[in-house]
C-alpha cells in the first residue's frame, strides 16, 4: 500500500512538536481572521508571508495552509452567531445558521458546522492523498502548450467566478498579466516597465500587490459604511444536536462534501462556489425545503461541509501542477518559490516529506479546529465585537511593516498604498481584483510557456488546438465563458452573488 | 457626465483600459518585437496591450448602449486618508523612526472612521507602537529605526 506508506511518512513529518505548533498557530490565526470581518485570508497570508521566510519550508507551508482552512471555519462561527459572515464562503451559512441561532439553537448550529467541516476535511484530505499522485504523473505528460492552455483555463474560470461584469474581469486578467511582466525579462535581460527604477528590476512583488489590492482596498471599502457592529450576540445553550438533527444532517454533509471536493479542484474556484452550489442543491432536493431560510439544519450542514472540502481540494492543482486556483493558492506558490521550491509535478517526487507532511497536517489541523473552536466559541464572539475603528489602523500598521520587511525598502510601502487606491477604484467600477492577482502571478509563467510552445511548433499557433490536452482545456475554458454570458444564466450568476 | 453615457462604470473602465493599453505599448516600443518563433521582449506585452485596448473599446462603446448602475458611495475620505497615511509612513519611517511614523499612521488613518475619537486614537497609537517595537523590531529583527536618522543617528 503506497498510500499508507506515504501517509505514514506525512505523519512522521507533521507530528513533530515544531510542526504541530505551527499547524496550531496557523489554524488559530486562521480562525481569528475568519472571525474578524474585513480581514480575509488573502490579506493575512500576504501579511504573514515575510515572517515565514525564516521557517523551514514544511513548517511555513503547514502554517499558511492552516490559516486558509482555519479562516473558512472561523467565518462560519460569526455567520451563525451574529449574521456577519467573516468570509465570503460562509455567506450561505448565515442564511440558515443565524435563523437557527435566533430560535435558540446556536449551539446545535455550531456543532453541525464543526462536524460537517471535520468530516469534509477528512474526506477531502484522503481524496488529496489518493488523487494527487496520479494527477502529478499525468501532469508530467504536459508540454508547454498544455501548460499555457491550463493557465488560460484557470484565468477564464476566475473570470466566470468574479462578481460584476465579465468583460471587466477579462480586462483585469489582461492587466494583471501585463503588470506581472514588469521587471527584467529572463530571456533577453530587457528592463520592461521599470522606468529606470532599480526597485522595479525584480518586478513588483506579488505580496505588495496582494496587500494593496486586498488589505488596503478592503479597509477603504469597509470605511464606506461604518455601521456599529455591537449587535446582539446570541447566547449559546446546548451544543448537542438531537437525534433527529443528527439524522437530518447526514445526507447534506455527504452531498456537501462531494460537491465541495469536486468544485474545489476546478481552477479559479476554491471554496465559495461549492458552498453556494451545495446550498441550492440541498434546497431543491430536501424534504424540508420549506424550512430553508428559516433555520433548517441542512442549510448549515451542506455549505459548511462544501466550503471546507473545497478549501482542501483546491490544493490539488497547486501541489500537483504548480497552478494556483485562487489568490490564496497563488500566495502559497509564491511562498514555495521564495523557499526555493519550484511548484509542479516534481515536488511530490523530489520532496515527498514536504508534500505528504502538508497533506497530513491538514487533517491534524482540522482536528485542532474542532477541539479549538467548540470550547472557545465565547472568546471568538468577544473578538467579533471589537469595533472596526480600532481594527483597521492596526491592520494598516501590520501591512506596512510587513511589506517593508520583505525587501527592507520603503518603495514597497509606496507601491502597496498605490495598489490599495487602485484596487478600491477598480472595485467601484465593477472590476474584481481577484482575477487580476491570479493573472499577475501567472503572467511570467504564461509568457515562458507561450514562448516555448511556439518555439517547438516553429511559430505555428495551431499547436494549442492540435494537442489533445491543450485543445480540451481551451474548449472547457471557452465553454465556461460562453455559458456564463448566456443572458438567463448570467442573471442567475448575478443573483447568486447578490445574496452576499 | 453627459446623459448620453448610460453605463458610467463601463465608460470609465473603458477609458482606463484604453489609456493603460496605449501607455503599455508606448513604454515597450523601444524593445524588439521578434517573431512568434523567436519572441522578443516586446512581443507578449504588445499582444496583451492590444487585447486590453480592444476590451477597453468594447466597454467604452457598450457604455453608450447598455444601462448600468451608477458609481455610488465613494468613500473619498477613507481613500485619501488611508492612502496618504500609508505613503507618509513609508516616506518618513527611515528618517523619523517608528516612534513618530507609526503613531502618525494610526492617528491620520483612524480619522477616516466616522467614530473617530481623539482619546482612543492616541491610546491605539501608543499601544500599537509599543507592540510593534517589541514584536517586529526586537522579536523579528525588522531593520527599522526606533528613532530615525533625522535625530542625529
Amino acid at each position: 500500500m503506497e498510500l499508507l506508506s506515504n501517509l505514514s511518512l506525512g505523519f512522521s513529518v507533521a507530528i513533530t512538536p515544531g510542526n504541530l505548533l505551527y499547524c496550531l498557530a496557523g489554524v488559530f490565526l486562521g480562525t481569528l481572521i475568519g472571525v474578524l470581518p474585513g480581514l480575509g485570508p488573502t490579506a493575512t497570508i500576504a501579511m504573514l508571508l515575510p515572517i515565514t521566510f525564516t521557517l523551514p519550508p514544511v513548517s511555513a507551508l503547514i502554517m499558511l495552509a492552516g490559516i486558509y482552512y482555519g479562516s473558512q471555519y472561523g467565518g462560519s462561527t460569526t455567520s451563525i452567531l451574529i449574521n456577519v459572515p467573516g468570509e465570503a464562503a460562509s455567506v450561505v451559512t448565515a442564511l440558515d445558521g443565524y435563523q437557527m441561532a435566533r430560535k435558540g439553537r446556536a449551539g446545535v448550529a455550531l456543532t453541525t458546522a464543526a462536524v460537517g467541516s471535520f468530516f469534509a476535511g477528512t474526506v477531502a484530505t484522503l481524496l488529496l492523498a489518493l488523487f494527487a499522485p496520479p494527477l502529478a504523473e499525468f501532469a508530467l505528460k504536459f508540454g508547454p502548450a498544455d501548460y499555457f492552455s491550463l493557465m488560460v483555463l484557470g484565468l477564464l474560470a476566475s473570470v466566470v467566478l468574479a462578481q460584476g461584469s465579465l468583460l471587466h474581469a477579462i480586462g483585469m486578467v489582461v492587466l494583471g498579466l501585463l503588470l506581472g511582466l514588469a521587471g527584467t525579462d529572463v530571456n533577453s535581460g530587457a528592463q520592461r516597465y521599470t522606468f529606470g527604477m532599480p526597485e522595479l528590476a525584480d518586478g513588483i512583488g506579488f505580496v505588495v500587490v496582494a496587500m494593496g489590492m486586498f488589505g488596503l482596498a478592503e479597509i477603504i471599502r469597509n470605511l464606506e459604511h461604518n455601521e456599529d457592529r455591537t449587535s446582539a450576540v446570541t447566547k449559546i445553550t446546548s451544543l448537542m444536536p438531537s437525534r433527529d438533527d443528527w439524522r437530518r444532517m447526514v445526507g447534506p454533509i455527504l452531498r456537501g462534501t462531494a460537491i465541495g471536493s469536486a468544485l474545489g479542484i476546478l481552477p479559479g474556484s476554491g471554496s465559495i462556489l461549492g458552498a453556494f452550489a451545495a446550498y441550492s442543491i440541498e434546497k431543491k432536493i430536501s424534504k424540508n425545503s420549506a424550512e430553508f431560510g428559516k433555520g433548517a439544519i441542512e442549510g448549515v450542514a451542506a455549505p459548511e461541509s462544501a466550503n471546507n472540502a473545497g478549501a482542501q481540494t483546491s490544493f490539488i492543482p497547486m501541489l500537483t501542477m504548480g497552478i494556483p486556483s485562487n489568490p490564496v493558492m497563488a500566495l502559497m506558490v509564491g511562498a514555495m518559490i521564495i523557499q526555493g521550491i519550484q511548484p509542479g509535478p516534481s515536488v511530490m517526487v523530489e520532496q515527498p516529506a514536504l508534500f505528504w507532511g502538508i497533506i497530513v497536517s491538514m487533517w491534524i489541523g482540522n482536528l485542532f479546529l474542532i477541539i479549538l473552536n467548540l470550547p472557545m466559541v465565547g472568546m471568538w464572539v468577544k473578538i467579533v465585537t471589537i469595533p472596526y475603528q480600532y481594527l483597521f489602523p492596526a491592520i494598516l500598521v501590520f501591512c506596512s511593516i510587513g511589506v517593508f520587511s520583505l525587501k527592507n525598502t520603503q518603495f514597497d510601502i509606496y507601491f502597496m498604498a498605490i495598489f490599495g487606491a487602485l484596487g478600491y477604484m477598480f472595485t467601484k467600477l465593477d472590476c474584481e481584483p481577484a482575477p487580476m492577482l491570479l493573472a499577475f502571478i501567472l503572467g511570467p509563467m504564461m509568457e515562458e510557456y507561450l514562448r516555448r510552445a511556439l518555439l517547438l511548433s516553429r511559430g505555428d499557433p495551431m499547436v494549442f488546438l492540435t494537442r489533445p490536452i491543450s485543445a480540451t482545456l481551451l474548449a472547457v475554458g471557452v465553454l465556461a465563458i460562453v455559458v456564463a454570458s448566456i443572458p438567463a444564466l448570467y442573471r442567475k450568476r448575478e443573483e447568486a452573488f447578490r445574496e452576499e | 457626465m453627459a446623459s448620453i453615457v448610460r453605463g458610467t462604470k463601463d465608460f470609465w473602465t473603458g477609458i482606463i483600459y484604453i489609456a493603460i493599453g496605449i501607455a503599455a505599448i508606448f513604454f515597450i516600443s523601444d524593445f524588439k518585437m521578434g517573431t512568434a518563433v523567436k519572441m522578443g521582449p516586446a512581443y507578449f506585452p504588445t499582444v496583451l496591450s492590444g487585447l486590453l485596448i480592444l476590451i477597453g473599446i468594447i466597454s467604452f462603446v457598450r457604455s453608450f448602449i447598455q444601462h448600468g448602475s451608477p458609481v455610488s458611495g465613494y468613500a473619498f475620505k477613507g481613500l485619501i486618508l488611508v492612502t496618504f497615511s500609508t505613503l507618509l509612513f513609508g516616506f518618513i519611517v527611515r528618517g523619523a523612526g517608528l516612534v513618530i511614523a507609526l503613531p502618525l499612521l494610526v492617528i491620520i488613518s483612524s480619522y477616516a472612521s466616522k467614530q473617530f475619537h481623539w482619546k482612543y486614537s492616541l491610546g491605539m497609537a501608543a499601544g500599537l507602537t509599543m507592540f510593534c517595537i517589541l514584536i517586529f523590531l526586537k522579536g523579528l529583527g525588522v531593520p527599522l529605526p526606533i528613532l530615525g536618522s533625522w535625530f542625529g543617528r
